[in-house]
């Protein structure tokens, strides 16, 4: 591969020309590039909030429905400095928080072990497949009312709700991935010596780990929508009912810094959630870096 | 045919198999077929693609079962999977998110070895293999030769009374195939084991074995069994220039060759 890259790159120069001459160009090109990439990044995000500010200034669009980044900002200021008219913002936050943590690690552990059973286990996969199906094509937001007539206005609704929103893609990941562990791996490893449990652990459940972190990219904003969704059902505490607040004041501001804030948490959620996968996938064959 | 000895490390003795396609379909691959493997003998089976070769690997194993006749390792019939087989399989087989020293250590481990213990006798066998230098890497960090060559750790580190080998240096280019038969064949004398080593590349059977079995087309039968006499140890890089070697490679091409485009005629009819 690196050869191939390098007498491509080679036929661009003189002959005589050294290899640090070569290695110096290549380098000055990947700067470039990154500084280009980085240029159009900041330029799109600040030519976005300026049109944004810029058109609620003139009057272009209607601040009471559209508000502008600055009465955001000054909001989210407010929230932070002084606590939203309901409390402290950090205590809202805290609980949203809670339930999504909650709901996430109890579905995706519920996940995990249900799809591992159930890809392991033929005939339980046969038997439970179609039952998972029905469950599965409920559209999960409609179980919020019922979960909060059941389990009251507090934290268990929540839970519940980020859990079923959780549970059912984890499951269906971990339960592809170990159907499709590699046959040749579980032959090798029976005739090894693995038995029973040892061949779970050490060939299905890691063939299947890509495979389930991939969901759990996705699942941790459904837990999030799974909390929010039920904090605007009913609830006391919470970023969802800050938003519910906002919209029954018609505070714009107030709804779009509860909508930047729950971005920032799911996309800190996001770069922990890579960081520990790059920890565990050390394994894997790093991507190839395309060098133009 | 086979020397006989009282109890052969493998035999296979009439054995049929069959099993159902996914449509539901009975499909014979194996059809009255009888080998006998002595202890320490090494023994090539080549025959056209698709015939059933690698089903024969599989009733040894335990892995399938067979449909009629018997099939008996060390004198005992196969019942599950015998834990004095080893198997080295065509495609990789290596645990990728084990690192090399990982991977071999893991038939000791999984047979209740203390670790100290497995971990000590796993850098003996990649030395070896001459991997000691690379036993923190991951199988992707490593040359398809390597790779095979860990494998070959992993297989030999149980210390297998009875290897199978499924076409396992097929994926290797020429040179790397050569430099592989020459370290199997040294690790083999030392192991003394019995080896059945199944391949479609009848001068790599006839380099390594001390007998190449040659079957028919599917559903698969022994056709005929030669002996080969070349002496050990052989040098598998040199042996291929033998006039011996050349005499004996066209007397089981003749035969072979036949059964290779009855098989290949039969698939040109096949195909949709």
């Amino acid at each position: 591969m690196s050869s191939l890259n390098l007498s491509a790159h080679a036929s661009q120069f003189q002959p005589g020309t050294s290899d640090a001459e070569i290695e110096a160009a290549g380098a000055l090109a990947i700067r470039k590039r990154k500084i280009a990439v980085y240029f159009w990044r900041y330029f799109i995000l600040v030519a976005f909030l300026g049109g944004w500010e810029v058109a609620v200034r003139y009057k272009w669009i209607d601040s009471f429905f559209y508000s502008s980044p600055w009465a955001i900002a000054q909001r989210m200021q407010e929230w932070i400095v002084e606590g939203t008219s309901e409390g402290p913002l950090w205590y809202h936050l805290w609980v949203t928080m809670q339930e999504s943590l909650l709901g996430f690690f109890s579905g995706s552990i519920a996940g995990i072990v249900a799809g591992i059973a159930l890809g392991r286990n033929k005939m339980l996969a046969d038997v439970f497949s179609i039952y998972i199906k029905v469950i599965n094509s409920v559209p999960r937001v409609v179980l919020a009312p019922i979960f909060v007539m059941i389990f009251g206005l507090g934290l268990t609704s929540k839970v519940a709700l980020s859990f079923v929103m959780v549970f059912f893609v984890v499951f269906s990941n971990a339960f592809q991935g170990v159907v499709e562990a590699d046959r040749n791996l579980l032959a090798n490893a029976q005739i090894l010596g693995a038995r029973g449990w040892q061949l779970t652990r050490s060939v299905v459940i890691p063939s299947a780990m890509s495979w389930i972190f991939a969901s759990l990219h996705v699942s941790f904003g459904f837990a999030i929508v799974g909390a929010i969704v039920g904090e605007f059902v009913g609830a006391r505490y919470g970023i969802g009912m800050l938003i519910n607040i906002a919209k029954g004041s018609f505070d714009a501001a107030g709804m779009y810094a509860a909508i930047v804030i729950i971005m920032v948490v799911a996309l800190v959620a996001e770069y922990a959630m890579t960081q520990i996968e790059n920890r565990l996938a050390k394994w894997r064959p790093a991507p190839l870096h395309e060098v133009n | 045919m086979t020397v006989q000895q009282p109890t052969p490390a493998i035999e296979l003795i009439n054995v049929s198999r069959r099993f159902l396609t996914p449509d539901g379909k009975s499909m014979t691959a194996l059809r009255n077929f009888n080998m006998s493997v002595a202890r320490g003998e090494f023994v090539a089976v080549v025959g056209p693609t698709g015939c059933g070769k690698s089903t024969v690997l599989n009733l040894i194993t335990g892995l399938a079962k067979p449909s009629a006749g018997a099939v008996r390792v060390m004198g005992e019939p196969v019942n599950g999977i015998d834990s004095r087989i080893g198997f080295a399989f065509q495609t990789d087989a290596l645990f990728p998110w084990r690192s090399v020293i990982d991977n071999v250590v893991a038939g000791p481990l999984f047979r209740g070895t203390p670790i100290k213990q497995a971990y000590e006798k796993a850098r003996e066998w990649l030395s070896r293999v001459h991997l000691s230098a690379h036993e923190s890497k991951y199988p992707h960090q490593l040359s398809g030769g390597m790779r095979k060559r860990v494998a070959l750790a992993q297989t030999f580190i149980n210390e297998p009374q009875i290897l199978l080998m499924d076409e396992p240096f097929s994926a290797l280019d020429v040179q790397t195939r050569v430099l592989m038969h020459d370290e199997l064949l040294g690790l083999w004398s030392d192991a003394k084991a019995s080896v059945v080593f199944v391949t479609h590349d009848l001068e790599e059977a006839i380099a390594l074995a001390d007998n190449v079995y040659v079957l028919t087309a599917g559903p698969a039968t022994v056709k005929s069994v030669y002996p080969i006499h070349l002496p050990r140890p052989r040098v598998v890089s040199e042996i291929r220039y033998d006039r011996e070697f050349i005499d004996i490679s066209r007397t089981i091409w003749e035969d072979l060759r036949d059964e290779v485009q009855r098989s290949a005629a039969r698939e040109e009819t096949l195909v949709e």
